[in-house]
Formats: structure tokens, sequence, C-alpha cells
């Protein structure tokens, strides 16, 4: 049965009472019509496309907030109908609810009129079959039980009556359709199911450093809504290493060649340590939570000694790339514990650092070839940590702090930019900054998504089924033998595939006219 | 041979293949202008009435002549059309060969940046057309597939040009090759497609020189048939790759948005086709509408849009 059969059939069940059950039964069926099911497809391409052309919280966050900044009355109202998450919204939630239920309405009847013609035994023959788009006609002495011997040896599907023959072939074309569109379904549960059960976290680690997977130890976590904090998966790690090679020379001189994290794992509390290369398309899973490498950066050690001699901070600062073929990094130190007043330094690191013409320093090579760091600015004073609000490590003070500081060294104070193991004194005995080392920082993805398998097994079932309906043709081939002459005939039932079948037709005509012997 | 050198080698045949698909073009338009001219009527002048419920049925596949009286078309003109196709096989040869010299000069997959995966692409639209034409005669496709590849490849050359070198770490995996060659196939049919769906809008009712609105229809029907479950492939490889690479399978980054918009772009025609006075006129619409978000997704979504796709990069 065709579509506009199907459609005509359920159409033709009367008309429409103006009873509830009426007007119900009518918003059904104008629902699972093809009509609708095609408007819902357009609505649904067409309400994708403002989340390409708008920033979406859940892709590009910072660019959001710059758009709250730069035009606010306008993000205000891009919030208002949900721009800003579209693939979240109310609305487009509605537009897929209704071409799912559209789905369902669809396949429902689909499958029960398939069921049915499974059973179903081929049509009799038509009368005439000359009148066939494609017939043929020769004389022989072949049989009904031959001829359908024959057409089931080319898997026909085949039923027999009194001199002659019908056979159907290529069911898979329809089951190939539901179960692409049943696919369909299950993908969207698949996704569902996911969101719901899975989460997803940040982390940056520094060489040396550890990670162990709770919730307090991301820097930003994304659980779905089923997630408590005690399903996370309980594994550890230490970033022992991390090496990155670039190309060297020619045009794309210093692009990023390979990089790899070094990694001891820990699967469980207690487990054996193991070691894991960790690389960009190598994720590392551990029982369904996948980490991935997504960025690194510099990680320039610095010791703060303070205007007591004490040391007011030791350790590595993550930077902030700034420039992405050159790394070019800004770094904030802060000794919050440096005394008399606290002490804050902005920096920028050079991983290799060479001197321009004018003067000044650049760097010239992604790679820490000569690593340097330039001091832009030291300050003293309350760096405004103590408020209880949240700070950024890459902000040296919140701008109101910012304002209350004092200016120790600026600029052109610290001319040459510091190498390995130098320092630069701070003037009036306020203290000393030392580069003592570099290392590296890597930041991480980790996600738990308990609907990805699912929803590549449905994926991978409606690609296949796809390829099934849309190369499969339907077609039917009738055979009436009567004195001595034998007549076949036949037909698509698939659009625009009559090209195909006519030699298919012309194959089956030279099976079924072959002598016995040698038929085949 | 040295990398530089190959590298070269590999622009030159790119120039060569411009040149040859441009004259390819001129021979096929020369066939289109000066060939034969047909009516728009179907082979079998009436559908008999078949007794079994037979659906939709076979239509005419072989293109009809026009009634006798008309004028003989010169004889030059069959000739030129097969010239077009001689030349663009020749051009063909020399597309693959860009492309080959290019893998071996940067030694991985030579799809790694938009110049070379429009290089790649107008070679698979050249190709879906020459295959096609293996079994179906759809010449009169020719002129408007080549000038396509030529102005593709022009493009490349002179806008999107990106010297050999390696790619980015992301990139540098063997999802390239599967992914973004289905994608490249797929894309190559849907060229095709399109092509024989811009000439249905044109083709008046009348006898003309295209074959009939029927045939046009049917080859873009058949160009989508085979093209959309590769794309359909394409996009879950996609997802699969972003599995593996950025830690998630699907994140409505802009790249995927136009994917997904062009999949059910294709979708709904394959859906208008088959809803009843949809056919035709509308469902071209529908398919050229999805081919231009191909199109966008390709080239627009690059120029316009930033994402995590690597092919931005101009
Ligand atoms: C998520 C949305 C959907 C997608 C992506 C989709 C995709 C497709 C594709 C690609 C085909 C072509 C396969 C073929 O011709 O055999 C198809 C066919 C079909 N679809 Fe859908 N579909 C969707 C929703 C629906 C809905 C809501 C309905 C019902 C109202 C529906 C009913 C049909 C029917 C009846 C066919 C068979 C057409 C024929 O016999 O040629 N589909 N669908």
């Amino acid at each position: 049965m065709s579509v506009d059969e199907l459609e005509r059939k359920q159409a033709a069940k009367g008309p429409v009472g103006l009873g509830g059950m009426g007007w119900l039964r009518w918003t059904w069926r104008t629902l699972t019509s093809m009509k609708t099911a095609l408007i819902l497809l357009f609505l649904f391409a067409l309400a994708s496309v403002p989340g390409s052309l708008v920033p979406q919280r859940g892709v590009d966050p910072d660019k959001v907030a710059q758009l709250y900044e730069n035009d606010p009355t306008l993000a205000e109202w891009y919030d208002r109908f949900q721009l800003f998450d579209v693939f979240t919204s109310v609305w487009f939630a509605a537009i897929y609810l209704l071409l799912f239920t559209s789905l369902i309405g669809c396949i429902i009847p689909r499958t029960s009129t398939y069921l049915r013609e499974l059973r179903r035994r081929p049509p009799a023959a038509p009368r005439n079959l000359s009148r066939l788009p494609h017939s043929a006609a020769f004389s022989g002495d072949l049989t009904v039980e031959e001829a359908a011997r024959r057409l089931r040896r080319r898997r026909f599907r085949v039923d027999t009556g009194d001199g002659w023959v019908s056979a159907e072939k290529g069911y898979l074309r329809e089951t190939g359709n539901l179960v692409f569109h049943i696919s369909l379904l299950g993908l969207l549960v698949a996704v569902g199911f996911g969101s719901l059960y899975g989460y997803r976290g940040n982390v940056l680690v520094v060489e040396g450093d550890g990670f162990a997977n709770t919730v307090a130890a991301y820097d930003r976590f994304i659980p779905g809504s089923q997630v408590s904090a005690e399903s996370l998966e309980p594994f550890a790690f230490q970033l022992t290493d991390f090496q990155a090679t670039y190309q060297v020379e020619g045009e794309k001189k210093g692009q990023e060649l390979d990089y790899s994290a070094f990694l001891r794992v820990n699967d469980a509390p207690g487990a054996a340590e193991r070691p894991y290369e960790l690389k960009v398309n190598e994720p590392l899973e551990i029982n369904g939570t996948q980490t991935y490498l997504i960025g690194h950066g510099y990680a320039p050690v610095f010791r703060v000694t303070d205007g007591k001699g004490e040391v007011a901070y030791e350790g590595p600062v993550p930077c902030l790339i700034e420039d992405k073929p050159t790394y070019t990094s800004g770094c904030v130190v802060k000794a919050p514990d440096a005394q008399p007043q606290q002490l804050g330094f902005l920096l920028r690191f050079l991983p290799t650092s060479v001197p321009l013409v004018d003067g000044s320093y650049a760097s010239a090579f992604p790679g820490a070839i000569q690593p340097e760091v330039q001091v832009l600015g030291a300050f003293s004073g309350d760096l405004g940590m103590r408020s209880g609000k949240p700070q950024s490590v890459y902000e040296l003070a919140p701008p109101e702090a910012m304002s209350k500081l004092t200016p120790l060294l600026m600029g052109t104070a610290v001319p040459k930019p510091l190498a390995v193991g130098q320092s630069v004194d701070l003037p009036q005995g306020a203290g000393k900054l030392e580069f003592t080392g570099v290392k590296e920082w890597i930041t991480l993805q980790i996600a738990y998504d308990p609907g990805r398998v699912p929803a590549l097994v449905f994926a991978a079932l409606a690609t296949v089924s796809i390829a099934l309906s849309l190369t499969i043709r339907r077609r039917r081939v009738w055979v009436r033998v009567k004195d001595g002459t034998v007549e076949v005939g036949g037909l698509t039932r698939t659009e625009g595939s009559a090209a195909g079948f006519a030699e298919e037709f012309d194959d089956i005509v030279k099976v079924l006219s072959a002598g016995d012997k040698d038929a085949r | 041979m040295p990398a530089e050198q190959l590298a070269e080698v590999s622009d030159l045949f790119v120039v060569g293949a411009i040149l040859l698909y441009l004259f390819s073009m001129i021979a096929f338009a020369a066939e289109l202008a000066f060939g034969r001219v047909r009516a728009d009527a179907p082979a079998v002048p009436a559908r008999r009435p078949v007794a079994v419920g037979a659906g939709a049925d076979a239509a005419p596949d072989e293109p009809v002549e026009a009634p006798p009286g008309d004028v003989e078309p010169p004889a030059w003109a069959a000739k030129a059309g097969v010239a077009g196709l001689a030349l663009g096989w020749v051009g063909w040869a020399a597309n693959l060969a860009a492309i080959l010299t290019r893998g071996l000069a940067v030694e991985r997959w030579p799809w790694g940046n938009m110049y070379e995966f429009v290089v790649a692409l107008c070679f698979a639209a050249v190709t879906a057309f020459l295959v096609t034409q293996v079994r179906y005669n759809v010449r009169f496709l020719g002129s408007f597939v080549m000038i396509a590849a030529a102005v593709g490849l022009g493009a490349a050359a002179r806008l999107l040009y990106t010297s050999a070198g390696p790619v980015v770490p992301a990139l540098d995996s063997y999802w390239v090759a599967i992914h973004v060659s289905a994608a490249v196939l797929a894309s190559g049919l849907f060229v095709v497609g399109a092509a024989s769906g811009g000439l249905y809008l044109v083709r008046g009712d009348g006898p003309s020189r295209l074959p009939s609105r029927a045939d046009l229809e049917r080859v873009a029907h058949r160009a989508i048939v085979v093209a959309f479950p590769l794309w359909t492939f394409a996009v879950i490889t996609g997802a699969l790759w972003a599995d593996k690479a950025w830690g998630r399978y699907w994140g409505w980054d802009p790249k995927e948005v136009w994917s997904f918009i062009t999949w059910v772009a294709y979708a709904a025609y394959l859906h208008a086709r088959a809803t009843g006075g949809w056919r035709g006129r509308p469902a071209t619409i529908i398919q050229l509408v999805a081919f231009a978000c191909l199109m966008f997704n390709l080239i627009g979504v690059n120029i316009f849009l930033s994402g995590l796709h690597s092919y931005a990069d101009l």
C-alpha cells in the first residue's frame, strides 16, 4: 500500500463527528498525516538555524557573556526567546515532540499493515499480462510448478493457482523504512537518557598534580538531572609529564604536530597504578567514563618572597594563552599571605623569547626553547580575596579592589624579561619575585554518557535501514501458462525504479524460458 | 620527489583539471545547443490501467525524441558530446592526480583544510556525473556539472589556497578518511541532483533540447537516493569522531547544526516525493533548498560562523 492509499483509507473512515472523540480523531489524523510530517520536518530544520547564528550557552558561554556586555537589550530579548539555548528550548522541544508523535502515529498503522502484508500471499495474476509495464511471451512446456520453483530460486515469494504463478519480492524495502523510523525514535530516547543520567566536566591539571574524579575536583561540572555525587566513577590519576611537538620550519612553522599527556592512572581506590599516554583523539576510558585531552598551555613556576623575607608563594601558575601561534601567555601571581602587605604580579610568559629591533621582546615559537617572563606590573595592597566572592585565578583582583592597589613596578621598570633562575627585587624592600622553572598544564574534558552506545547502535541501524529502504524495489512478476505458451508480466511498485527492473525482468524471462536442463 | 615539488605538481594538476573541465563544458554546451529537440511527453503515451493495485508505477526511462518534422541536428553535435565526455574523463584524471600528489606531498589524507576539501568535492561531483553517465544517458548534465567543478576548483585555487603542510593533531586521525570521504562523496552526488533539479525548474513544458521533466526529476531523485544514506553515514561518523576528539558526540557546533539541517531538508524532500500534491515542482524546490543548506555548510559556516571544526581556518 502506498502512502497515499493509506491516507485515503484513513480519511475514508467516515466524516468527523462534532463530538469530543471526533475532534480527537481529527487531530490525531491530521497530526499523523504525511503533509504534517513534512511541515514539521521543515520547522525542525528552520528552528535549528538560530542555533548556529546566535551564540549558544552550551557551546560558547564566553560569546554569550560578550553579547550581554555589548548589547544588553538585544541579549535580553534573545534570552526571552531562549535563543541562547535553542536546542534545549521549549519551542524546539515542542517541534520535535510533535514530530516524533507524528512519527509514532505513522509507524503504528504502517507496521500493522506491513505485518498483514507479510502474511498475505502475492496477489493473483491479472487477466491480461501483456498490458503490464513489462511483459513477454514465449512458447514452451514450462509447468506452473517449474516456473514457481525457478522464481523461488530467485528469492521471490510465490503463490500458484490454476495455470498461473504470482511472485513478489522486495519486502525489505518496507522493513527498512519502518526500522529506519523506529531507529530515529530509539536515537531520540538514547540521547535523552544520556542527558539525564550523564555528566560532563572540565578540569585543568598542571604537571606533577593529580585529579580524583569527584564533583569538587572539577573547574566546571555539568551534571544531568539524575546524576548524584556518588555516581561518579572513583578513578584518579596524576599528570607526570606533558610533551608537545611543533613544526619547526616552513610556512606552517609553529603549528602543533602532536601532543601527549603521560598519566599514572588508578582505576579505583587501591587499584594498581598504570601508566597511560593520553592523546588527542585517544581518550582514556574507565568503565564508560571518558577523559579527553582538550588543550594545553604553560604554567611557569614562581617564588615570591615578601618584605619580611618569608616565602609567601611558591608554585606553578597556569597562564592563559593570548596568542595561539606563539603561545604567548598572560599570567597572574597572587601572594595573599605576603607581609606586611599582599603582593600581586601581572606577567607575560614568552615560550621562545627573542628581542625585537625596537628593544621589546616577543615569543617566536610555541615550544619552550628560551622561556622568559616579562613583568608587566607588581602591586601591593588588598587583593580583595577575603571578600568571600569567588575570584578568577586569571585576574589579579576584582575591579573595585584593583584601583586601590599600589603599583610597585610598572611597564618599563623591568626592561629585560626574566629567564629561568632570574629574579626581580621590588622597590622599598617590599619583596622579590623569582622565576624558577616551567611546567605545562592540560585541560581535560571528562564525560560520562550512558546513552552514547545505544545512540550509536540506533544511528547505525538507521543508516543501514535507510540504505535498504532506498535501494530495494518492490516488484511483482506473474506467469500464465496456457496451451504451450507462457506469458510473463511484471511491474515495480516503487516509483522511479523501472530502469533497473527492465534488466531484471529480461533476466527472469530468460531463466523461465531456458530449457529445463540448463535452467539455473 | 621531494614534498615541495610534489605539492607544485599537484597545483599544476589542479590548473590542468580546470582547463579540461572548461573545454569539456564547452563541448557539452555545444551538444546541448545544437542537439536534438525532445518533447516533454512520457514515452508511454498514457498509463494503461493495471488490474492490480500497482500504486506508483514505472515511468518511462528513455528520453523521447521529438515527433518527425523537426530539423535534423548537425552530425557534429553528437560528436561534441562525446568529445565533452572524453575531455571530462581526462580532467577527472588530472583532478585525481592533483589529489594523489597532494596526499603524497603532505603524507596524510589530502582533505585536511578547505582548499583540499573543495578540490576533493569537485572531484566527487565529476565522478558522480561520469559514473552515472556510464549507465544512464545524462550527458545533458555535463556542461552544468563541469562548469560547477571548474568554478569550484578555480575558487579553491584563487581564494582558499593553503600551502601543503601538516594538520593540527585533532585532524590527524583515520576518521578523516572515513568521515570526510563519505561527506565528499555524498556532496558530489547532491551536486548532480541539484544540477538536474535546477534544469527541471528551467525547462518549459514544450519541446526542448533538455530531456523531459520526468527524466530530469528521475535523475535528481536517483542521485539523492544514493547520496542520502551516504550523508547519514557521514554525519554519524562525524559524531563518532567528535566523540573521540572532543568528548561528546553531538554538541550543536555550527557545522553540526548545518549538517543536521541539510539532513532534515533532504529527508523533507524524500517525504515530499511520497506526498500527494508535492511531487514535481515543490519537491524540486525543497531539494534545491536542501542543496543550498549543504553549500552553506561547506562554505558559509567556515566563513561566517566559528566553531570547533578546524576546517574553519581558511
Ligand atoms: C524525524 C523525522 C523523520 C525523518 C528524518 C524521516 C526520514 C525519512 C526518509 C529519509 C524517508 C525515505 C525513505 C523511503 O522513501 O523509503 C522517509 C520515508 C517515509 N517517512 Fe519519514 N522521516 C521522519 C518522520 C516521519 C513522520 C513523522 C512520518 C509520518 C507522518 C513519516 C512517514 C514516512 C513514510 C510514510 C515514508 C515512506 C515514503 C515512501 O513510501 O516512499 N516519516 N522518511
